[in-house]
């Protein structure tokens, strides 16, 4: 069963998703990684405003292969999010919402996204090619100068997640692996 | 004495960065597709299903595989009988790469500086590994290396006292902590012997080795395949969603070593490990 979710993202919405959950989200969302989460965590401290409203929004941690001409993006896949871990804690409490990516998180975040009511979604790495089927349209919208780095805003129809991890301190690459060696005890 | 002007690895070069981000090698695909057919855990099943369908979307769309279209790791078998003409081999490959990831729509994921980072803008330089052959061909492998798993390899110099039990402890251990970062089902490559250096070069040979084809030594043959067994009684499963398939194969290159040494090195893989080879 795949659940429907479509941006803006209520916290409501949110906190009904357990991880494990096939979700498939369509709307808006950005690209931003390594660089681009130094930049807005230093913006952030410094009071200034982010390229795009961090209220309800769905960070992608992802950093595409360019276009080919004509093409809306290149490959799109994930990258391992637990690079972010140190900038997202401050990125929930201004109201971050959702995450894609893939790997784990560290305690801090899962405790952070728990405060906040976010969720942390996974698109499987490496299936980059798919992704890109998913993304409508592209567009930069700030630090061109960062290349694959720079922040997008992409619009996606029904990009398939999975629910990583949820609102209510649930883990897949915790329960998925257990669940599975329990089933080869039975 | 065979002369080859260097132009023609350029060209091969550049063809085999597009190749290789494009088709995973036939090994690989097979071994994919017979993970899927094996996996019964419905999660683990789907995830490869969508790794299989993306491989079918990257060839459909020529398309990267992955986004991450890696440094570009060249390795040259050179016969001592080639005179290379017309410039040096290093320029050489390093133009093959610019062209090949410009030419391809290749990300470009190579920085100058390690801590003062900067993108060089073309993907080199490459990391190139050159041995001297008997024979007058020139044998080209290029094996575009992501770091997603990249940075979940790792080595350790282990006492010989802890022998074959110390390196499957530790081969375990390293799949273990990378968990769902790299990119499962991965493939292992392990190097045990030689010095810290070269123990590191052995574990990234054995990637180029084609999945499901054993060491040509029985013992090591055998400890390959207890190492894949153990790996996949783990449980992490594709993506790290939990299931059978961890690894896809485990791959050990040895070499001599100093009587006081036992190196080990584990160099992982992700679910696409990519490589092409030509051979002038």
């Amino acid at each position: 069963m795949q659940i429907e979710l479509s941006t803006p993202l209520s916290i409501a919405q949110l906190a009904k998703l357990r991880a494990g959950d096939n979700v498939a989200i369509s709307g808006t969302i950005y690209t931003a990684r390594d660089a681009a989460h130094k930049r807005m965590a230093e913006l952030l401290q410094a009071g200034q405003p982010l390229p795009f409203a961090l209220q309800g929004s769905c960070i992608y941690y992802a950093g595409p292969s360019p276009a080919k001409p004509g093409g809306v993006i290149g490959a799109i896949g994930p990258t391992t999010a637990g690079r972010m871990d140190a900038t997202t804690p401050l990125l929930l409490q201004h109201g971050l919402a959702a995450m894609i990516g893939k790997g784990a998180r560290s305690p801090e975040v899962l405790a952070a996204m728990q405060q906040a009511g976010a969720v942390y979604f996974g698109f499987i790495g490496g299936a980059a090619a798919l992704a890109a089927a998913h993304v409508t349209a592209s567009k930069i919208i700030a630090w061109e100068d960062l290349g694959s780095e720079a922040v997008r805003e992409l619009t996606v129809q029904n990009l398939p997640v999975t629910v990583l991890a949820d609102t209510v301190g649930g883990d897949l690459y915790k329960s998925g692996p257990a669940a599975y060696l329990a089933s080869r005890k039975k | 004495m065979r002369e080859i002007d260097v132009q023609h690895i350029t060209d091969a070069v550049a063809n085999m960065c597009i190749q290789a981000n494009q088709y995973l090698p036939p090994d690989v695909q097979t071994t994919l597709h017979a993970a899927q057919r094996a996996e019964h855990w419905p999660l683990a099943t789907r995830t490869l299903a969508q790794i299989n369908m993306n491989l079918a979307q990257a060839a459909d769309k020529q398309l990267p595989i992955c986004q991450d279209t890696g440094m570009a790791c060249v390795f040259i078998e050179l016969g001592q009988d080639v005179h290379l003409t017309g410039g040096n081999l290093d320029d050489a490959v390093n133009e093959g790469v610019r062209r090949g990831y410009t030419e391809g729509y290749l990300r470009k994921s190579v920085v100058q500086d390690p801590i003062r980072r900067g993108n060089t803008g073309d993907n080199t330089p490459a990391l190139l590994t050159v041995h001297i052959v008997p024979g007058q061909q020139v044998n080209i492998t290029v094996a575009p290396k992501g770091f997603g798993s990249e940075n979940m390899s790792r080595i350790a110099m282990l006492k010989p006292a802890q022998g074959r039990e110390g390196v499957v402890d530790f081969v375990l251990e390293t799949v273990r902590l990378a968990g769902p970062n790299p990119c499962p089902p991965i493939v292992l490559g392990v190097g045990i012997g030689g010095s810290f250096d070269k123990v590191a070069l052995l574990a990234k040979q054995a990637l180029l080795r084609p999945l499901n084809q054993p060491s040509q030594t029985p013992y090591y043959a055998q400890l390959e395949a207890e190492l894949l067994e153990k790996v996949n009684q783990l449980g992490i499963g594709p993506a790290g969603y939990g299931g059978k398939t961890t690894a896809l194969d485990v791959a050990i290159e040895t070499m001599p070593t100093h009587i006081a040494g036992l190196p080990v090195a584990v160099n992982v893989s992700c679910h696409a490990t990519r490589r092409a080879s030509v051979v002038l």
